[in-house]
């Protein structure tokens, strides 16, 4: 049993107050292909896919569709068999259009078949690199960052420190439990294919230690492993925040302004390091992920594994519909994720969950003024005052907001979240940060 | 399927229950054994001049709000009814009905309203509002009289006449002490009883509405300076229980201290402010002419607020001696 004192964290952070119907572990329901998929062309940070298909086109699960424009950029595959019927701008998400490949099925042949399965240890670091290019594999914690970049630091940079993040990027997600608990090789050796690109001797796995049946099952993984550790770390947002994993599982502070292997670290996802294997291992590429459903108003709150590219309202459907009329629902966790208008929203790589609010829980805040408690300040894992960045924001002082430390927010919501007033603190950063990258771009 | 429109917004989609009325609100609920006793101690007229207090604050407040073209539903949040709660009990029991009112008038509408509301004042209303009414009717602002006797307040005595004369008057010292904690001697409205401020503390200590830092900071601080510094013989024979339970100590540092919007914002600002309300509540009592210093110090640690904000800040994650420089290996 996993107790909260050997455990690690990083200083701040917050426990939220979550609905207990909402929490723990879901149970697995299978959804079957759907007959239609809208493939978006930019599901990474980076340069969007260029497409390499056309109306009327006929493709095969696994083809490449889309390839990648750029080093920072990601290759994009069919998810299933079928026509292409649309080559163009969809909603994926909120105010959001990006050109998305949409395919029909028909009825060919919807199983990938990949070669035979191969020994990755016979591979070179570079074969296996290549390997998780062609398959397009980004980070699929959510930040959508292109693995292969992460595992290409210039040569002054030793990677000593590889960590995989199994813990769950925000509360009410269930995904990193379920695909560590149902394919712990899978991630185990994942790892290990990285730490052979980056000839990196030691691997950490990060698990929050409200879920042990993870933890004991990647412990009994790891068991013969002498350079792999499994880490229990303390229940707390956002312990998935890659600088506060890192700070969490080796001590070490990411510069302000600087990148993990600044610090000789690399983190990814779980499912992240799932993906590494198979692509290493058959080549498969990107095209499904697991992801959480979540909420009071749906028939079911359900892990579920999907094309890439499904639509919301096909999953909705499968799951049995509504229960009761959802009032706001989420891409994303409830700490960061992205509101939608729309069920007609396709999964993406970087997509770990969807939640449905109901009226009573989708409650709007009207903002009060600043009473000057420092919760935020005592909770912010960054160390900034989020009350006084806020406070110059609205001001429409970004000068001075920069020097309060503007560009270090990672933008957790820890802030608001804690905010007695219901002040957007966040949500000011978000909007000078933007600004701010406008006058650059002008 | 969707038959209605959905709400958007901006994350977090979750937010904590406690708000600031929730905080106002609990910090009077923590007072009112501290009313019941003065009630008991004083009489009736510590329920009249507190009511009187709390009602003038909370109108004068809307009339501010009508006059600023706010909404005037901005009452509810508590906080002028806190800062009433809080002026009665600065006050001696005996005071005329309308200086409460005078009061309330200065509190909220010149300390608070006129700076621009909740969050915006630089001095605690309550504080501002008795230190003006002391400045203004001095008199009147420190006759102390419990059931009809005339009865200074301890820290007069100890000031005009020395602790061995306080001791007489006490028959003892255990005496002395007993009758400081419990409160069963002259004073203000709300500062006498040490026992149940300390446990309406401990109840906002409980619910995370204060910290330590600045209640600890401030006590301790006074404290240390009492035992080296106040005795009259000597260095080191000061008596620092008597020190800190007497006079407002405990009603400044658990509920005037600590006001949110005056105080700084991180816990290492806290603690300098809760040192420097012990520093200067020490200079006044030492070497000025009232007996009691808590409310001005107080007030003179509220100007330092905004310069300890902008020195005292977290380090911020990745600047701290271990981390690496970015262009380091």
């Amino acid at each position: 049993m996993v107790t909260s004192k050997n455990t690690k964290t990083f200083k701040g952070g917050i426990h939220p107050d979550l609905d207990p119907y909402l929490t723990g572990n879901k149970e697995y329901f299978k959804i079957s292909p759907p007959d239609k998929v809208r493939i978006p062309l930019q599901q990474h940070i980076g340069a969007p896919a260029k497409p390499l298909v056309k109306v009327g086109d006929t493709v095969t699960v696994g083809q490449k569709i889309a390839e990648s424009t750029g080093f920072v950029s990601a290759n994009i595959h069919a998810s299933i068999s079928g026509k292409v019927t649309a080559v163009k701008k969809f909603p994926v998400a909120i105010f959001k259009q990006s050109v998305c490949i949409e395919i029909t099925a028909d009825d060919t042949d919807n199983n990938l078949h990949t070669p035979k399965k191969q020994d990755w240890q016979r591979l070179t670091p570079d074969e296996l690199k290549n390997r998780i290019i062609e398959a397009g594999i980004v980070g699929m914690g959510g930040a959508t960052f292109p693995t292969h970049v992460k595992l290409s630091p210039p040569d002054t940079k030793k990677i000593d420190i590889i960590i995989a993040n199994g813990v769950e990027c925000e509360p009410y997600l269930d995904t990193d439990r379920y695909t560590m608990c149902n394919f712990p090789h899978k991630v185990v050796e994942g790892l290990q294919i990285l730490m052979r690109i980056l000839n990196c001797r030691r691997g950490i796995i990060g698990i929050e230690s409200d879920t042990p049946d993870a933890i004991d099952v990647m412990r009994k993984t790891v068991a013969n492993l002498e350079n792999i550790e499994v880490l229990a770390l303390e229940v707390k947002y956002p312990q998935g925040a890659e600088k506060q994993l890192i700070y969490a599982a080796s001590g070490r502070e990411v510069p302000s302004g600087g990148l993990p292997m600044d610090v000789g670290a690399v983190v990814n996802n779980v499912a992240t390091m799932s993906a590494v294997y198979d692509a290493a291992t058959t080549g498969k590429p990107l095209i499904e992920r697991s992801l959480t459903i979540v909420g009071r108003c749906i028939a079911k709150s359900v892990n579920i594994t999907v094309p890439i590219g499904m639509l919301l309202s096909d999953i909705v459907s499968q799951l049995g519909g509504f229960v009761e009329n959802p009032s706001k629902i989420i891409a994303g966790g409830p700490m960061m994720g992205e509101v939608l208008y729309s069920l007609d929203i396709p999964v993406t790589k970087g997509t770990s969950g969807f939640i449905f609010q109901t009226q009573d829980e989708a409650v709007t805040f009207s903002m009060g003024p600043c009473i000057r408690c420092g919760r935020c300040v005592d909770i912010c894992p960054m160390r900034i005052c989020p009350a006084q960045i806020a406070q110059a924001i609205e001001f429409g002082n970004f000068e001075l907001a920069k020097k309060l430390g503007l560009a270090d927010c990672i933008k957790c919501g820890s802030c608001t979240y804690v905010c007695p007033a219901n002040r957007e603190l966040v949500q000011l950063i978000k909007f000078a940060d933007q600004q701010l990258k406008k006058k650059k771009g002008l | 399927m969707l038959k209605q429109q959905l709400l958007g917004s901006t994350a977090p989609h979750i937010r904590t229950k406690q708000s600031t009325q929730e905080i106002m609100w609990s910090v009077s609920l923590s007072l009112t054994p501290v009313l019941a006793f003065s009630i008991y101690h004083f009489g009736l007229s510590a329920l009249y001049i507190t009511f009187i207090s709390i009602l003038s604050c909370v109108a004068v407040e809307a009339i501010c709000l009508k006059l600023r073209g706010k909404p005037i539903s901005a009452v509810y949040d508590g906080s002028a009814v806190l800062t009433g709660i809080l002026l009665a009990f600065n006050l001696p029991p005996t005071v005329p009905f309308w200086l409460p009112i005078i009061g309330a008038m200065v509190a909220i509408g010149i300390a608070k309203q006129a700076f621009g509301g909740l969050g915006y004042n630089i001095f605690n209303p309550a504080i501002a509002g008795r230190c003006f009414l002391l400045t203004a009717w001095p008199v009147e602002m420190t006759s102390w009289q419990v059931h009809g006797v005339t009865s200074a307040t301890p820290l007069a005595i100890f000031k005009e006449q020395g602790m061995h004369q306080l001791i007489s008057q006490f028959n003892s010292v255990p005496e002395l002490y007993w009758n400081l904690i419990t409160g069963t001697i002259g004073g203000c409205i709300g500062e006498t009883s040490a026992v149940l401020l300390t446990i309406g503390a401990i109840y906002l200590l409980y619910k995370k509405i204060i910290s330590w830092h600045i209640p600890v900071t401030y006590i301790a601080s006074l404290f240390v300076l009492g035992y080296f510094f106040a005795g009259k013989d000597s260095f080191c024979s000061g008596d620092p229980f008597f020190y800190i339970f007497s006079g407002g100590v405990f009603l400044g540092a658990f509920y005037m201290a600590t006001d949110m919007v005056t105080s700084p914002l991180t816990k290492k600002g806290k603690i300098l402010f809760g040192f420097g309300c012990g520093l200067f509540t020490f200079l006044i009592r030492k070497f000025g002419t009232y007996p009691e210093g808590v409310s001005y110090s107080i007030l003179l640690m509220n100007t330092a607020t905004p310069i300890i904000d902008r020195y005292l800040v977290p380090k911020k994650f990745g600047i701290n001696k271990g981390a690496a420089k970015p262009n380091e290996a």
